[in-house]
């Protein structure tokens, strides 16, 4: 029993030592001078810089106003591919329409619309959240599409059989059916979102999280522009995590989440 | 390995299971079946041949043949699934024009929703009162136990066991079987045969049974129907007592034979 309880423990302390030890040393040439602390400010500083935001309340005002643009585009953009996903999956005659449309548009980076978004919007809150739109709708939409015309036809020909309405067997065969992938498109889409919301912070905003580590930049506080990247890894982290929860729930059903759920 | 399966539940079948298939009583789930002229065609290709039929109400009719010969066809002709390229099918007074609530299909693969338990898939219809006539679909298959389990955990013949209950929840008067055991190992397809025959002869239904293994349909069936390039070469009654219906059972084994011949 302490055996394996020891065993876990040394397990635990192996994936730790690598990042402690370059921490340590860091730390070490930051204060021997070897490293230059305008340039590679040290782990204590960027420490300090947490604090000093935090206690000041800009830290939480940014990285509030930014989740805040990143759910919102996440919001309108998810509602408009996942309606559409839906809408050209389920109906020939709006796939024919719309799809080679779309997949015309996914192949343009959205980043490149930019100058674009600028233009129209300035650097008001609708450009930021434009953005994000744009940049998760399209994971969103290909995965729903996809989810939708790979549900088993004959499960849908079961359903015919046994009777269930139209709006039936959307909602009890189609719909769970596709959400495996549907997910996936959430997951991807979630990294686009902060990435979009990064790039589009930085270039044209007067807060959020983007702002401040670019404001930072202009005043050489090093440190801050380190603490604005680990928030940004960490808001990416979570979200990641958030959906693996969803996955888990509305996925229990499937023979591989159920494993995941045994180890975990 | 037959006959030690049926040694060892000696009372799966009633005791007057001398029943011969032309005395029907008139229970309350069955409809007759009857086929005028019909034929269908895939395009090009002739499937069927025009042919007429008639199944009784309460028959269970076994439809053997070689795979393409037109019997999957002529089963979802049957359930409303295809449409006859000529000719007409009746269930009952009425022709078949589209999927009909009377009519329920077991499909080769037991095509559940992964992602309802077990008792929302019997219970796929819903309607008044369709849990308790889900559990009770449930225990006549005798898997009760499994309600709240999802599907992915089941056995192949659990698996089959529960579409059949979903099968049994609307009470139908038409049973359709679309080889339904052609993917189970041979100890499951025989406790599905034992299953398949007790809850038959407790309701009644008029069957249709599709597969390509003959020990089958003499061990199920009232009447075989073989099919062979799209129209019946063989349509022999099945006079034997279910009971008797074994491996060794030398009047079986000649039956056996004789449809062997025409497939």
């Amino acid at each position: 029993m302490w055996q394996a309880r020891l065993q876990r423990v040394s397990d635990i302390a192996q994936r730790w030592i690598l990042p402690l030890a370059i921490l340590i040393i860091w730390e070490l040439a930051a204060r021997s001078g070897w490293l230059n602390q305008r340039l590679l400010p040290a782990p204590s500083a960027v420490a300090v810089a947490f604090w000093r935001s935090l206690s000041d309340g800009s830290l939480a005002a940014n990285t509030l106003i930014s989740t805040e643009r990143a759910l919102k585009g996440m919001l309108i953009g998810g509602s408009i591919g996942f309606g559409l996903g839906i809408l050209n999956g389920l109906w020939r005659p709006a796939e024919r329409l719309l799809d080679s449309s779309l997949q015309m548009l996914r192949n343009v980076p959205h980043l490149a619309i930019i100058p674009l978004v600028i233009l129209w919007f300035g650097i008001a809150e609708e450009a930021k959240v434009f953005l994000v739109a744009i940049g998760v709708l399209f994971p969103i939409y290909l995965n729903t599409y996809h989810g939708v015309r790979n549900v088993d036809p004959g499960l849908i020909e079961m359903g015919r059989v046994y009777g269930l309405s139209r709006l039936a067997l959307f909602t009890r065969v189609i719909l769970p059916g596709a959400m495996p992938s549907i997910l996936i498109g959430l997951r991807y889409a979630l990294g686009i979102m902060w990435l979009t919301l990064i790039v589009a912070e930085t270039i044209s905003a007067s807060s959020g999280i983007g702002y401040m580590t670019m404001n930072a930049r202009e005043f050489l506080q090093t440190d801050i522009v380190l603490l604005g990247i680990i928030v940004y890894a960490l808001l990416g982290k979570l979200a990641d995590t958030l959906t693996r929860w969803l996955e888990q729930y509305a996925l229990a059903w499937h023979p591989n989440y159920q494993k995941a759920e045994a180890v975990a | 390995m037959n006959r030690m399966a049926l040694a060892d539940h000696p009372k799966v079948w009633p005791e007057d299971d001398a029943v011969g298939p032309q005395e029907f009583s008139a229970q309350k789930h069955d409809l007759p079946i009857r086929l005028d002229g019909v034929s269908k065609n895939f395009g090009q290709r002739q499937v069927l041949l025009p042919l007429d039929l008639i199944i009784p109400a309460g028959q269970f009719v076994a439809v053997i043949g070689r795979s393409g010969c037109g019997k999957t066809t002529l089963l979802r002709l049957i359930a409303g699934l295809e449409r006859a390229s000529s000719g007409a099918v009746f269930v009952g007074e009425s022709r078949v024009a589209g999927l009909q609530r009377r009519v329920r299909l077991l499909f080769q693969d037991a095509r559940l929703l992964n992602w309802q338990s077990v008792l929302r898939n019997v219970g796929i219809a819903r309607g008044h009162g369709w849990q308790e006539r889900a559990l009770k679909a449930l225990r006549e298959v005798n898997l009760l136990d499994r309600a709240k389990d999802w599907p992915s955990v089941l056995s192949g013949g659990q698996k089959q066991r529960v579409s059949l209950a979903r099968a049994l929840v609307s009470e139908p008067d038409i049973l359709l079987l679309d080889e339904p055991f052609g993917a189970l190992d041979a100890l499951t397809r025989l406790e599905m045969h034992e299953l398949l025959t007790r809850i038959w002869l407790e309701n009644r239904f008029t069957t249709v049974l599709i597969t390509h293994d003959v020990s089958e349909a003499v061990a199920l069936a009232d009447r075989v129907i073989v099919l062979r390039d799209g129209g019946i070469a063989l349509d022999i009654p099945i006079n034997l007592p279910r009971a008797s219906r074994s491996l060794g059972d030398a009047a079986t084994g000649r039956l056996q034979a004789e449809i062997l011949k025409h497939v």
